[in-house]
C-alpha cells in the first residue's frame, strides 16, 4: 500500500471514501439508531472511541498476531472495547445509554471496524491508524449526524426533543411523516445522500 | 527474538496470554462501573415511583435550585424516604409477607414462579395528606421488557399517576408509551368495581371519545403490540392485589 500522507488518512473518509455512502458499510446500525438526534451523535462517538482505540490496539500488537487466527484476535478486541464503552455510558450517560440499548453492543458487527482492522491497522503503524480510525468514525458519524437530522425534523418535528416546527404549521394542516421513523425512510435519506454525492463528485461514478 | 508466527505452540500461548488480560482488564472495569450503574438504577426507580405521585424530575430541580444544589441520588433518596411511608409485600391472598426487602425485589425473577409462591411489592405513600398505593408492574411490549408504576389513590381503584418505560420498543411508535400525552390516558380510570373485583382495563383502536373512568384507553396508533403489552401487564399485574386491598377495606 501507498504512503498516505496524514491528512489524506484523516479527511478521505469523510467525502471521498466515505464508509456509509462510498463503501457501503454499517448500514444496519445507520438504519437503527438514527431516529433522533442525540443517539446518532452518541452512536458516531461510541464508534469512534471504539474504532480508533482497537485500530491502535491492533496496530501495535500486528506483529505478533498469528495470522490464522487473526480475525478471532480483532474480534476480541473490538468485543472488550464495545463492552467497556457501553460500562461507561451505563455509569456516566444512562439515559443515553438505555436510547441504545442493544445498538451499542452491536457495534461489534459492525463492518466498518472489522473492516478497518483488517484493510489498514494490520499494516500500519499505530499512529497512523488511530488517525484512520478517528477520520472513518467521523464520516460514518457524519451521516448518522445527517440522517438522525432530517429524520428527527420530519419525524417528530423535534430537534434535541425541542419542538421546532412551529404550532402555526400544526394548525393548518400540517402532519409529522411517521414514515421518517421507519428504517426504510433511513435508507432512502442515505440513498439521496449518496446521489447527491455522485452528483458533486463526477470520480466516484463508475465508468460504463 | 525470532519466532515462527505460525506455530500452533505460539498460537495457542499468544491466545491464552490475550485472553487472560482481556478478562482482567474488564472484570476490573466492571467492578469499577458497577456502583455508578445501580446507583443509576435505584435513582431512576425511585424517580419513577416519585413521578407518579406528581413529583416530576423538574419540580425536583426546582426543589434542589432552591437549596442551591444541583439534582443529586441523596436529594431523590431524601424525598423518596419523605413521601414513601410504607414499602410492603404481600402474597397472592393478600397476607402480609415479612422480612422483604421491597426495594431490591426483582419482579421479573418473582413473575417466573407460579403465582402462589410469588411476591408482590407494594409501595403506600402520602402526599400533602392523601394516600396512594403504588403497583410495580412488568411484562412484555412488542419487542422487549417493559415496566411501568402506577399509583392508585385513597380508594385503592382510581389511577392518579403512572409511569412506564421500556428496553426497545421502537423510537417514535412503541417508545412513545413514556410520552405524557400516553400517560394521561390512563389518568381517572378505575381498575376495580364496587366490590372490588378486578375489572381492568381494555386498549381500543382508534378510540376518539376518551373518557377517565371508563375502563378504555386509546392505543397508540402504529404501536398496537406494545400498547396491548401495557395492557396485559397492567391487568396481569394489579389484579393480584385485589384481595389484598379487600382485606384493607374491610378493616376500615
Amino acid at each position: 500500500m501507498a504512503k498516505k500522507k496524514t491528512k489524506e488518512i484523516l479527511f478521505d473518509p469523510l467525502f471521498e471514501n466515505n464508509p456509509i455512502t462510498v463503501q457501503v458499510l454499517g448500514i444496519c446500525s445507520a438504519l437503527a439508531v438514527t431516529v433522533k438526534l442525540m443517539p446518532s451523535i452518541v452512536m458516531a462517538l461510541s464508534v469512534m472511541a471504539v474504532l480508533a482505540l482497537s485500530n491502535v490496539t491492533i496496530s501495535l500488537l500486528r506483529n505478533y498476531i498469528p495470522l490464522r487466527i487473526r480475525i478471532i484476535v480483532q474480534l476480541v478486541v473490538i468485543a472488550s472495547l464495545v463492552i467497556l464503552v457501553d460500562l461507561f455510558l451505563k455509569a456516566f450517560s444512562y439515559d443515553v445509554s438505555k436510547q441504545l440499548s442493544v445498538f451499542v453492543g452491536l457495534i461489534i458487527t459492525n463492518c466498518i471496524v472489522m473492516g478497518r482492522l483488517e484493510a489498514f491497522a494490520m499494516d500500519n503503524k499505530p499512529w497512523a491508524s488511530f488517525l484512520d480510525g478517528i477520520g472513518n468514525a467521523a464520516g460514518y458519524g457524519l451521516i448518522l449526524i445527517i440522517v438522525g437530522f432530517f429524520r428527527e425534523l420530519f419525524g417528530s418535528g423535534t430537534l434535541f426533543n425541542h419542538k421546532v416546527i412551529p404550532q402555526w404549521f400544526y394548525d393548518h394542516g400540517y402532519m409529522d411523516n411517521g414514515m421518517m421513523l421507519m428504517p426504510a425512510m433511513a435508507l432512502i435519506t442515505v440513498g439521496i445522500i449518496i446521489w447527491f454525492q455522485r452528483a458533486k463528485m463526477p470520480q466516484l461514478t463508475e465508468k460504463e | 527474538m525470532k519466532f515462527d508466527r505460525n506455530s500452533n505452540i505460539y498460537t495457542i500461548i499468544f491466545t491464552v496470554v490475550l485472553v487472560s488480560v482481556v478478562a482482567v482488564i474488564l472484570t476490573a472495569a466492571y467492578s469499577f462501573f458497577k456502583p455508578f450503574y445501580e446507583k443509576n438504577k435505584r435513582q431512576e426507580k425511585m424517580t419513577d415511583i416519585l413521578y407518579t405521585l406528581g413529583i416530576d424530575k423538574e419540580s425536583l430541580e426546582d426543589i434542589a435550585k432552591t437549596k442551591g444544589l444541583g439534582l443529586s441520588y441523596e436529594l431523590i433518596e431524601e424525598y423518596f424516604e419523605k413521601y414513601i411511608t410504607h414499602q410492603i409485600a404481600v402474597d397472592y391472598q393478600g397476607n402480609e409477607v415479612e422480612g422483604v426487602k421491597v426495594f431490591e425485589v426483582n419482579l421479573k425473577k418473582e413473575m417466573s414462579k407460579p403465582v402462589e409462591k410469588q411476591i408482590f411489592p407494594l409501595y403506600i405513600a402520602e402526599v400533602e395528606g392523601k394516600k396512594y398505593y403504588i403497583i410495580p408492574l412488568q411484562g412484555k411490549g412488542l419487542w422487549d421488557d417493559i415496566w411501568g408504576y402506577v399509583a392508585l389513590g385513597e380508594d385503592m381503584n382510581t389511577i392518579k399517576g403512572i409511569k412506564f418505560g421500556h428496553k426497545a420498543e421502537t423510537p417514535g411508535l412503541g417508545a412513545n408509551i413514556t410520552e405524557k400525552w400516553f400517560e394521561n390516558r390512563f389518568i381517572g380510570e378505575k381498575l376495580f368495581d364496587e366490590q372490588g373485583n378486578y375489572v381492568g382495563i381494555k386498549v381500543m383502536k382508534n378510540y376518539k371519545n376518551d373518557q377517565p373512568g371508563d375502563g378504555k384507553i386509546d392505543a397508540i396508533s402504529g404501536a398496537t403490540l406494545t400498547t396491548v403489552g401495557i395492557e396485559e401487564m397492567i391487568n396481569e399485574r394489579v389484579k393480584h392485589y385485589e384481595s389484598y386491598f379487600k382485606k384493607l377495606r374491610n378493616k376500615k
